[in-house]
């Protein structure tokens, strides 16, 4: 036997050893009975399925919305802090600011002050819209991560580069736009889609402003139904949309990493 | 700035007391330097000795301390001058290439042509693909700058500064990042461009070239001129004790051949 065939062998009697003592700890469990009854039932999770995933298709069209939003926001307050000169001091000071106290808050308290506030005050002419405040409020916390991790990009762009296109005789905007920016962006590539992966998950915390996405939705069928299936469908149903995304952000990784060695060589 | 009917300035590049500091280092102590039009300057002088921060000052992407930079009489150095503007007339070949890593050689080339002239980009790229054959640099057109050889990167660097066709031509120790058997195509191309009547600034070590190509030669010795001349009479009759010194220094380093050295006999 080979030693490759080998060593998956040895994976694999592990792996069968391992998870068969982790279910026969949850099946011999004292109230395993009833757990599984109140979670793990076939009949209801396949009526709540339907529902489920229809409401799934409001975290989808958040997601969608609130990262194009994003990597706008998220860019522009980027190029702000990265504005060098005593001229820009109060518009980097604004831009830190903002990035400072939207990373500090709880997602789930800008959704509710944002959500709740604002229409609150009652000003002719602004949205009501549950939905509105979710995309405002997921683009504002999110924005706030996602301008650091470009602005780590703009900074591991050398100076060098800038001043090869600054001598060309490129604006400061001109070298950002063609030569800064490009390199930037390809670098933080892999990070970016890390925190998509979060902003697809927390997409489910506007159900407290009433958004009916997919957890409110499972909320409900659970209320229907006095069983906590629905939670075990979306669930997976995370899992199954967020898994791919994963592999898909660590192959970049990869790729990256195999690519610099490249070119290190 | 200049238009047509202007005739051209003899003096393309004057250069008055320039000071430079980085911190409490001084760089640069008083620079004067002209260069007329058609001549190769080469600063030649110890690493440290200012060469690269007074290229860097001329195209102003080091701020100058003091002192004034005129280019074709006009002083850039004044407030408010277009510093945009006035880069487009001065080109610069840096060191490390810092050739743009995600483009292709094109691109690099036609980029600034494009973008700050305004050249519409299949005249920008057939201007571009000219040039690039002329320094035998056609078949990499479409590469990215990682899969070309230094000197190679070095030419297509020179290429994307003529692309923006300047008055001046700056380079910075060009060869000083290349392996010894890319020196020569590199030279080879800045010596075409000598040829041609390009005006240039050059920093180099590499003194037999600076002998050949250059109109006057500088030496650069703690940030100000100290002596400069034909590079016949720099390199064989220094009167500087401190040149003298260098050139030896240079001879025993073997950069300069024995036949180019001080009081050879040959021509």
């Amino acid at each position: 036997m080979g030693a490759a065939a080998r060593s998956t062998l040895i994976a694999a009697v592990s792996t069968v050893v391992v998870f068969g003592l982790l279910v026969a700890v949850v099946v011999s469990a004292p109230n395993w009975p009833s757990v599984q009854e109140s979670f793990l039932n076939g009949e209801v999770f396949w009526s709540s399925l339907p529902a489920i995933l229809t409401a799934f298709r409001v975290n989808i069209a958040l997601f969608l919305v609130s990262e194009v939003l994003i990597l706008g926001v998220g860019l522009f307050v980027a190029v702000l802090r990265s504005l060098p000169g005593p001229v820009f001091t109060p518009v980097r000071f604004l831009a830190t600011v903002y990035v400072d106290i939207f990373r500090a808050l709880p997602g789930v308290l800008v959704i509710y002050i944002l959500g709740f506030g604002i229409p609150g005050l009652q000003i002719p002419g602004v949205p009501t819209s549950p939905f509105f405040y979710a995309v405002l409020a997921l683009t504002l916390l999110y924005s706030a991560y996602v301008s650091e991790v470009y602005r780590a990009g703009i900074d591991s762009v050398h100076p060098s580069q800038d001043a090869a296109a600054r001598s060309l005789g490129l604006s400061r905007f001109q070298s950002l736009r063609y030569v800064v920016i490009p390199q930037a962006v390809r670098r933080v590539i892999p990070p970016l889609l890390n925190d998509f992966i979060g902003l697809q998950k927390d997409t489910v915390l506007v159900s407290y402003i009433g958004v009916v996405e997919i957890f409110r939705a499972s909320q409900i069928k659970q209320a229907a139904t006095f069983n906590f299936t629905p939670y075990i469908a979306t669930a997976l149903v995370f899992i199954v949309v967020t898994i791919p995304l994963a592999r898909f952000t660590d192959w970049l990784v990869n790729r990256d990493r195999k690519r610099q060695l490249a070119s290190a060589r | 700035m200049s238009g047509a009917a202007v005739p051209e300035a003899p003096v393309v590049l004057r250069l008055e007391g320039i000071r430079k500091a980085f911190g409490k280092l001084e760089v640069l102590k008083g620079i004067d330097l002209v260069v007329e039009r058609h001549e190769v300057v080469c600063l030649i002088g110890a690493s440290g000795s200012g060469k690269s921060t007074l290229l860097r000052c001329v195209n102003l992407i080091e701020p100058v301390d003091a002192g004034r930079v005129y280019v074709d009489d006009v002083e850039i150095t004044a407030p408010k001058v277009n510093v945009d503007r006035v880069r487009r007339r001065i080109g610069i070949v840096y060191q490390a290439f810092n050739l743009f890593p995600h483009m292709t050689v094109l691109d690099n080339v036609s980029l600034a042509p494009r973008k700050v002239l305004g050249v519409p980009r299949a005249k920008a790229e057939a201007d571009a693909r000219g040039l690039l054959a002329r320094f035998g640099l056609e078949e990499k057109a479409a590469e990215y700058p990682d899969r070309l050889s230094g000197g190679q990167q070095q030419r297509a660097a020179i290429v994307r500064a003529l692309a923006m066709e300047p008055d001046l031509l700056l380079l910075d120790e060009v060869t000083s990042a290349l392996d010894p058997e890319l020196v020569a195509e590199v030279l080879g191309v800045i010596r075409e461009l000598a040829r041609g009547g390009m005006t240039m600034v050059i920093a180099t070590h590499e003194m037999g070239f600076a002998r050949d190509i250059a109109s006057r030669v500088c030496f650069l010795d703690g940030g100000r001129i100290l002596e400069e001349g034909p590079p016949d009479r720099i390199f064989r009759h220094p009167t500087e004790e401190r040149t003298r010194r260098f050139l030896q220094r240079v001879i025993e380093s073997g950069r300069l051949g024995a036949e180019q050295a001080a009081g050879s006999p040959t021509d």
